[in-house]
């Protein structure tokens, strides 16, 4: 017998609800009832970060996030950063300018990370961003041009570039 | 969506323990991160949960009135190593927790979990030993203090009752005031890995920092439980501090490991650098301490 909860949260600033089954995963929840895409399903057990998303500020692997957790979270996904008027916010631009992406499957997940880290406005190390990105598998860049993009970005939203 | 039978959500946790007594079949689910993924890989398909993951009493590291440092069981590893308290008294947990999966793992993962899930390798397991910490359970009964030596079983088996949840782990001021401590995990990569084997030592020197006064040595993955390298501790009690004495110590712990064959690394490996691991914790562990080698 299916077992059905409500839950009400905010996604990316806006306050939703939804009945949802208890056995649904967060990813499950975000791409079918509120249609965001951006949030893929690559592994599902939490290794490779496609399905990344920021919950209360914290990123979390959205795929081993029980739906029924969010409950009163405010959750941000890739569909946040769209401007008004459509526009790529900057990181989206650094990955798009550093050739970052290659499949794309990966970047949603990846981006996330990188805004969380942005947020921070502290200025990493080389070696600090690799391990702040660890969460992140990309089978086709081979990372280089990921790590550019983030560090590039870092650097000029800090004045430095 | 998840194979799960029933779920059952805790808002308490008094409710926790009556929820545990009415459906005893019901796996206990903090993060999830090992317990979800086991599910998903078939393991535990159509089993019955119980999340506690909600119950927000259990996060957070407080410091009690007799200097016990008290860390809820649902703190995530981020939050453990970002915390101020341990940072000043305990700063190997924190770094050893860092070591854990990727940063989204370290956010779900929690400490409590990672101990109860009774496996070897977890990170956590090594430096809790290594800081002597107790386990508090809250059952129907009340709470009970276990110490962590003997809350671990066999592999995968802990002391958690069947009207019982684990509720924090405590690290008793004895055990970390005037301590230093470091951790190595020894894996293939960097991120996202289990550890093929872990060192974690504590020692306390003599105010002229020439001898050690007291030393922990506790390892991951070098039996089936997390372990303590007694004989080679009883080696470096109260003995003045040379590279000698440094290589007895880490050769000793030979005696106290079990380490098996396995996929991940064969005995002989995990031996040598059991011994190797000992050998360079201690080292750091005595220059953190403000002793020279």
């Amino acid at each position: 017998m299916a077992q059905y909860k409500l839950v009400k949260c905010t996604i990316n600033g806006k306050e939703t609800e939804t009945m949802v089954d208890v056995r649904a995963s967060l990813t499950d929840m975000l791409r079918n009832d509120y249609r965001l895409t951006s949030v893929k399903k690559g592994c599902e057990v939490g290794e490779c970060g496609a399905c990344n998303v920021i919950i209360d500020g914290e990123c979390f692997n959205s795929c081993i996030y029980l739906a029924i957790w969010a409950e009163g979270k405010k959750i941000q996904t890739l569909e946040s950063l769209l401007g008004p008027g459509g526009e790529l916010a900057d990181i989206q631009q650094a990955f798009i300018d550093e050739a970052a992406v290659q499949c794309g499957f990966c970047t949603p997940g990846f981006i996330m990370t990188a805004v969380q880290l942005l947020e921070t406005r502290k200025e990493y190390t080389r070696e600090e961003l690799r391990k702040h990105l660890a969460g992140n598998l990309c089978r086709c860049t081979g990372y280089e041009n990921i790590l550019n993009a983030v560090e590039k970005t870092m650097l000029r939203r800090l004045g430095k570039l | 969506m998840y194979d799960i039978k029933e779920l059952f959500e805790a808002t308490s946790v008094q409710n926790a323990v009556e929820l545990r007594l009415a459906h005893p079949q019901a796996l206990i689910l903090a993060g999830g991160s090992d317990i979800l993924i086991q599910m998903r890989e078939g393991r535990l398909a159509g089993r019955e949960l119980l999340s506690i993951y909600g119950l927000d009493e259990l996060r957070g590291v407080t410091l009690e009135e007799d200097g016990t440092i008290r860390i809820g069981s649902l703190t995530s590893f981020t939050h453990v190593t970002q915390d101020p308290i341990v940072q000043k008294y305990i700063n190997v947990l924190g770094q050893a927790v860092d070591m854990i999966g990727g940063p989204q793992i370290r956010n779900i993962g929690t400490i409590g979990g990672n101990t109860c899930n009774g496996v070897t390798s977890a990170d956590s397991a090594s430096t809790l030993f290594a800081w002597d910490a107790m386990i508090e359970l809250t059952g129907n009964e009340g709470t009970r203090r276990v110490p962590i030596s003997e809350f671990y079983i066999k592999a995968g088996v802990v002391d958690v009752r069947s009207d019982e949840l684990q509720t924090a782990i405590l690290i008793p001021k004895e055990s970390y005031e005037g301590y230093q401590g470091h951790y190595i995990k020894y894996a293939m990569r960097n991120a996202m890995d289990i550890a093929t084997s872990g060192c974690s030592v504590n020692v306390k020197l003599s105010e002229d920092k020439k001898t050690i006064e007291d030393v922990r040595i506790a390892y991951g993955v070098q039996g089936p439980t997390p372990l303590r390298a007694v004989v080679a501790e009883g080696l470096g009690r109260k003995k003045e501090i040379s590279l000698d004495l440094i290589k007895q110590i880490s050769e000793a712990v030979i005696e106290d490991i079990k380490p098996r064959d396995s996929w991940r690394a064969s005995k002989a490996l995990r031996q040598h650098i059991a011994v190797e691991m000992a050998h360079r914790c201690l080292i750091e562990a005595i220059k953190l301490s403000g002793g020279e080698v």
